[in-house]
Formats: structure tokens, C-alpha cells, sequence
């Protein structure tokens, strides 16, 4: 790197990634070939989980316990599986990506979960030899549900089926169906051999058959353009700032993350769920104030009056609101241990704001493997289904499929505080 | 790139700031640990942008081991004292009376006593509930795993295999009594942005990350700073030489290797850090050994 890269470096893309895969599917071969051949990982990393331990220098995916670099916890080292997500992160000259390698079992899908949700790709590994498998079906129809917009399904171990175009062919079918059958569109399908590299950095000379670029070159030309900025303005409310200081007595600033759309000085807003509005007077930063911010910055909005707006509310364009009901519906990736059932309370917070909600129905459990719906009165652990929820007092949001930021909550379980689900407004 | 478009480094400082305006917001008594090192300064800096004009809404804690580097403390002083923060310092002071050494007593031992004592004592007089870390999942092997909202139990132990799942940046802020959070907001920055984004808003860090002839004692591959007062910790017959070198993490004065470098300025640091091949943690001989940043960490280490 030289001077004069500043400035191209300061402009690199963000692209955060996840990875998932059966148990076995080779996945840590692969992240560990994408580190090394882009070199994110560090020599002392390598040298720390190379195979011969008197080895002086690792050059190769095939010299170190790839495992090993990736299962950043002793447990799972002990057992030799992936229990929790573990981020990772490498760049190319052109964008710098956030890698989240998500486990495999389906004990762990919540963590799958997690590591998911604000992907903007997903990498499905499958085992050329094995083809499509129960847990390939689960993760994609979940990553389908949390609407990632680029999904690459890389048929790995080719070397392992002498790089037969027919192999690949069968499972790319059968995964553009089970993908169709949910309205996935633009999957993209790469055949590979991570311990070999060929088709994931370089092309090789094994699969001439396939016309498509190497996963590498995919990740680097994906759109990461989302039209967050043409959606309807919506900023929740985090905090009220009134520094009450000597210099700044009676100032009241909303903090928030814009979710969706842009704002300008000037702008009429309105508040939801009170319906009050005003202006915008500043948009302030600590960098200066702005004439216009857009998703998805952190910012702190001024208004003309003074009108009643504490954390919890959300800023919206007059004339473009939210629903607002005291009740939802929603696909639910269920991901507590004990099951959700028809009639229990939970907490549902949603942006900022945190409300008591009653499972009021099971509307259908989702079949997995058929994609069926079925008739259900709970959810287990790692089930997904449509619920509908009575809420104790109406919230504003918008249909997962129109916003991200503002159709997504997570199911909070009120005794033991821990997160027991995901929701996706319908 | 289009009108409506942050750079990456601006996409991670506005998540980094709904993070610290999030813990804020849902818990009691948030503290923020200041370690004076440099992604100390970048998380301090996002603080301050989070909450303008008002000023930091809770305290800096420094846990301090009395071993730090003298350019470190004469910093923290100066640095918190212009941007106007509540500074709290915290030492062990049993373990200190008691004369804890890296030499004498093993360096995990001394970090048990002076760190992660140091810091649970100090969270546990505060009754802090939530307490903001600079730590960077890029680090190191174990902290890649950690989520941003890190739960502790009532004896600020870690549970690595029982994790909240989270969602989104909806972050889960509900703890039960004597339960508490450790919050990392620059979990998704490397190495190579905390510099990049130190240099293009002028953040003011310590001189030490800059390259300079120092007296340095040399162990192996590691260079260890030589100090008069630290003399009882450096082995027979170490003698320091100067060499032009920098530090490229910051931590106690007998356990922190600087690196050969000729990095004076920003500019220089951050193209060094575009080519390093070595990470920066291996400079800490805290590290060094099987399991050790995650045996620590669930006893509630930093």
C-alpha cells in the first residue's frame, strides 16, 4: 500500500457474509483457504495451528489444522465441532468483508440464526458426494426467511467426485427447485474444491465445463447496493439528549439510526405512535451539522416544537406512516429451549421499543423438507411457523419484506430474559 | 460511490455509535473501561460522537495494574482532562501490597490478580451493570466468538457454550439482579480500521505507537522495553539496546513487546499495518500459551 491508496481503501465496500453447511461439508477448509489466499489470517495464527510442529512456514490450506483456526473455543476443539458463530473478517483490493462461520448442527441453528441475520450473503456448503441434505434445506429456507438478498450455494469436494459436471448438475437442480418453491430467486451455484482452491480463488483447470466465476470473484462483484435510501424515512427513537448544560439549557435532540429513507432540513415529520408532528430543525453530528442523513447513519434530529417524543418512538415523513396495530403477524424462527405455545406471554421488542405480547395462534408450523404448511399449536426449538401475536399496546412497523430494520423483532422470554426467537412481520 | 453511500469506516462507526447509544438507554449504571490504549482512544471518540453536545453520560474506568508504560498514564491524565471525562482508577490494592510481579509470581498469575481481580472488584464497587470494552473480535481466536452484548453472571464469569443469540442490531438489554453485560462496540473493526479511521479523524493517541529510538531489551523475537524502575523484571544478564521501534498494542510495561519499525506518522502506521503479516496480539506475553485468552476471559478478564 502506497500514499496514494488511502483514498481507494477509504472507499472499499462493506460486505458482511455468512457461511453455513452441514456438519463435515468442509467448510472450515474453505474459510481457511479464503484466509489464507487473501491473507487474513496472521503467520502467527497459521504457525500456531500448522499440522507438523516443527514445520517453519505454512503455505498452503493443506499444511494447517483448518479447524483449528476457526474454533476459537476449547469446547469445541474437545469435541471437534462448531458450537457458536465465530466472525471473521478479511479484504481485497475491493471490499472488505465481514465473515460470520456459523455452526452446523442443528443443535446450534440458533446460533446459525444469529450469525445470519444481517448478512447481505450467504454461502450454503454441500458435499458434492452427499448432495442436498436436512440441514442444507433448513439453513436455506431460513436464510430465504431473513431475506438475504445473495444466496451462493457452493457444491464443495469436487475433487472428491473427479469433478463430474453431472454430480454438480443434480444437486444445482434440486436446490433451484426447493428455492423456487420458496421465491428465492438469483441463487447462484458454484462447484469448487476448497482444499485444492480450484474454482474458489483460481479458477484451475478441472472444471472447464462451468462457465461461472470463482466464489472469490462472485463475493467481489455482488450488488451491495440496497435502495434503503428510496424507502419511507424511518428513524427510531434511542435517546433524548438534553445536556441541560450552562451553554445548551433547553436543548432536546432524538438520537436514533435511521432505519430506512433520508432526511433534510426542513422536512415535516410525525411521530408514531402519538401522531404529534413538527419540522426538522438540525440534523447534528459531532462532525458538523448536516443538511440531509441517510440510512444508515447514527444522528441526532433538532425539531421546530416542542412536542412529546421519548425512546421507543419512531420519526417518520408526515404523510408516510407505519401500521400500527395491537396485533401482528409473523414467520418465527423459534429458537428457545422451551417451546412457544399458544396462549403464553412473551416480550417483543421491536426497534426501541419493548412491548408484552400473547401468542393469540399458530397459524402453521413450516415443513421443512416439503415446505407444507401444517397445522400446529407450538413450536419447538429450531421450528419455524407463522404466529400471530396479541400485542398489550399497538406497535408501528413495517412488513419485513418492505424494511429490514423496521419488520424484524426478536421474542424475549420474560422469566429467563433470554432471546427465544426471531420474527419476520408479514 | 453513489450520493446515499457510507464507506465502510463510517458504516462501522454509525453501528458502533447504536450500540453505545442502546446500553445507554436500557441499563442503570453503564461504565466505560479505558485501557489508554488505541482502540480505547477510537472507542472513547465514538462515545463522544454518540452523545453530542452533551457530554460523556457515564464514567472512563482505567484498571490500572501500576506496570503501564509512564507515556500511558501521563496521556490518560492530559487526554481526560481536555475532553472534560469522568475518570475512575481502580488498582488491587491487596495484590499491589503484597509486591505481584509478572517475574516472580508468572504472568498469568500477576493478570489474574492485577487485571481481572482488579476488574471485577472495581465493577462490583461501582455496581456497574454494563461496562463498554474496546475489544475486536479480529484479535484473537476466542474473542472472534463473543457476541457484542457479552453476558456475565453474578460472579462476572463468561458462559462461551451458552450465548444469547442475537439478532439483527436489536440487542437484548434484560439482566436479572447482580447479572451484568459486557458491551463491545468495535467487535466488527480490525486492526487495520482502528488505525485507518485514528488516522483520518485526528485522533489523539500515546506517542509509544509511533516509531522512535528506545532502549529495548531483546528475548527471542520479542523486544521488551527497557525501563530503570522495571529492573528486578528483566532476566540475567539483559541488557538493553537501542533500537527504532514502536508498539503496536499497549498493556503493562513488562509484558508488552514493541515491534522493529520506522513508522513516525499516521500515514506510515497505517501502511504498515496494511502489510503486516504477524498479528498484533503476539507482541502481548499474555497470550502466549494454550487456551489462555479464553480461560481468562470466562473469569472474567478484559
Amino acid at each position: 500500500m502506497t500514499k496514494a491508496n488511502f483514498d481507494l481503501v477509504k472507499e472499499i465496500e462493506l460486505l458482511r457474509l455468512v457461511t453455513v453447511g452441514s456438519v463435515d461439508d468442509g467448510k472450515s477448509t474453505l474459510i481457511g483457504r479464503l484466509l489464507i489466499d487473501t491473507k487474513g489470517a496472521f503467520e502467527d495464527q497459521l504457525m500456531a495451528v500448522r499440522k507438523q510442529k516443527g514445520a517453519t512456514t505454512v503455505s498452503s490450506a493443506a499444511d494447517i489444522d483448518l479447524a483449528m483456526l476457526t474454533d476459537g473455543l476449547a469446547a469445541e476443539r474437545e469435541q471437534g465441532i462448531t458450537i457458536d458463530v465465530a466472525y471473521r473478517y478479511f479484504a481485497t483490493p475491493k471490499r472488505k468483508f465481514i465473515m460470520a462461520d456459523c455452526p452446523g448442527h442443528e443443535q446450534y441453528t440458533r446460533n446459525m440464526v444469529t450469525g445470519s441475520s444481517t448478512a447481505n450473503a450467504a454461502i450454503i456448503l454441500i458435499d458434492a458426494r452427499n448432495g442436498v441434505m436436512p440441514q442444507t434445506k433448513r439453513h436455506t429456507h431460513i436464510l430465504g426467511l431473513l431475506g438475504i438478498p445473495h444466496l451462493i450455494v457452493a457444491v464443495n469436494k469436487m475433487d472428491l467426485v473427479d469433478y463430474d459436471q453431472a454430480t454438480f448438475e443434480n444437486i444445482r437442480e434440486e436446490m433451484d427447485e426447493y428455492c423456487a418453491k420458496q421465491g428465492i430467486k438469483d441463487l447462484i451455484c458454484t462447484p469448487m474444491s476448497a482444499l485444492t482452491g480450484d474454482m474458489v480463488t483460481i479458477r484451475g483447470d478441472k472444471m472447464d465445463w462451468y462457465e461461472g466465476d470463482t466464489l472469490l470473484a462472485t463475493l467481489e462483484s455482488l450488488s451491495v447496493l440496497d435502495d434503503l435510501d428510496e424507502k419511507p424515512f424511518r428513524m427510531p427513537v434511542q435517546l433524548v439528549n438534553r445536556p441541560q448544560t450552562a451553554d445548551l439549557p433547553d436543548y432536546r435532540g432524538f438520537m436514533g439510526t435511521i432505519a430506512s429513507g433520508t432526511i433534510k432540513v426542513g422536512d415535516a415529520v410525525t411521530v408514531v405512535p402519538s401522531g404529534l408532528s413538527s419540522t426538522v430543525k438540525e440534523i447534528v453530528t459531532f462532525d458538523g451539522n448536516l443538511e440531509e442523513a441517510f440510512a444508515p447513519q447514527s444522528i441526532t434530529l433538532t425539531l421546530n416544537d416542542n412536542i412529546d417524543i421519548s425512546r421507543g418512538d419512531m420519526l417518520v415523513h408526515t404523510g408516510e406512516p407505519t401500521t400500527g396495530e395491537k396485533s401482528l403477524t409473523a414467520n418465527v424462527c423459534w429458537i428457545g429451549d422451551e417451546p412457544l405455545e399458544r396462549r403464553k406471554k412473551y416480550i417483543i421488542k421491536h426497534t426501541t421499543r419493548q412491548v408484552k405480547a400473547l401468542v393469540d395462534d399458530v397459524v402453521f408450523k413450516r415443513e421443512i423438507h416439503t415446505l407444507e404448511k401444517e397445522d400446529a399449536d407450538s413450536l419447538a426449538m429450531n421450528e419455524i411457523g407463522q404466529i400471530r401475536f396479541k400485542l398489550q399496546q399497538p406497535l408501528n412497523c413495517d412488513s419485513y419484506a418492505d424494511n429490514r430494520m423496521t419488520g424484524s423483532f426478536i421474542i424475549i422470554d420474560s422469566f429467563t430474559n433470554n432471546t427465544v426467537g426471531a420474527g419476520m412481520i408479514v | 460511490m453513489s450520493e446515499h453511500k457510507l464507506t465502510q469506516l463510517k458504516a462501522l462507526e454509525a453501528e458502533s455509535i447504536h450500540i453505545i447509544r442502546e446500553v445507554v438507554a436500557e441499563f442503570r449504571n453503564p461504565v466505560m473501561l479505558y485501557s489508554v490504549g488505541k482502540d480505547s482512544s477510537v472507542l472513547v471518540h465514538l462515545a463522544r460522537k454518540a452523545f453530542y453536545p452533551a457530554p460523556l453520560p457515564f464514567p472512563l474506568l482505567h484498571v490500572d495494574t501500576g506496570f503501564k508504560f509512564k507515556e500511558m498514564y501521563d496521556f490518560r491524565d492530559a487526554f481526560c482532562e481536555e475532553i472534560g471525562a469522568n475518570l475512575i482508577v481502580r488498582k488491587n490494592e491487596d495484590a499491589i501490597a503484597k509486591g505481584m510481579n509478572p517475574k516472580e509470581f508468572g504472568v498469568a498469575r500477576c493478570c489474574g490478580a492485577l487485571k481481572t481481580q482488579g476488574l471485577l472488584d472495581a465493577l462490583e464497587e461501582g455496581g456497574y451493570d454494563a461496562a463498554f470494552g474496546g475489544a475486536r473480535r479480529d484479535e484473537e481466536k476466542s474473542r472472534a466468538k463473543e457476541r457484542v452484548f457479552s453476558m456475565r453472571d453474578e460472579f462476572g464469569q463468561w458462559d462461551p457454550k451458552n450465548q444469547r443469540p442475537e439478532l439483527w442490531s436489536i440487542y437484548n438489554g434484560r439482566i436479572h439482579d447482580g447479572e451484568s453485560v459486557r458491551v463491545f462496540p468495535i467487535s466488527n473493526w480490525t486492526e487495520m480500521d482502528i488505525w485507518s479511521y485514528i488516522r483520518e479523524e485526528n485522533i489523539p493517541i500515546v506517542p509509544l505507537y509511533f516509531a522512535k529510538e528506545r532502549p529495548m531489551i531483546e528475548r527471542g523475537e520479542l523486544l521488551i522495553p527497557y525501563y530503570e524502575e522495571n529492573q528486578d523484571q528483566y532476566l540475567e544478564g539483559e541488557e538493553p539496546t537501542m533500537v527504532m521501534s514502536r508498539f503496536r498494542t499497549l498493556g503493562c510495561s513488562p509484558c508488552t513487546g514493541a515491534v522493529r519499525s520506522d513508522a513516525t506518522n499516521m500515514d506510515e502506521i497505517v501502511i504498515e499495518a496494511a502489510a503486516a503479516r504477524r498479528s498484533e496480539r503476539e507482541t502481548r506475553i499474555i497470550d502466549h500459551g494454550s487456551n489462555s485468552m479464553e480461560d481468562k476471559k470466562k473469569e472474567g478478564y478484559f
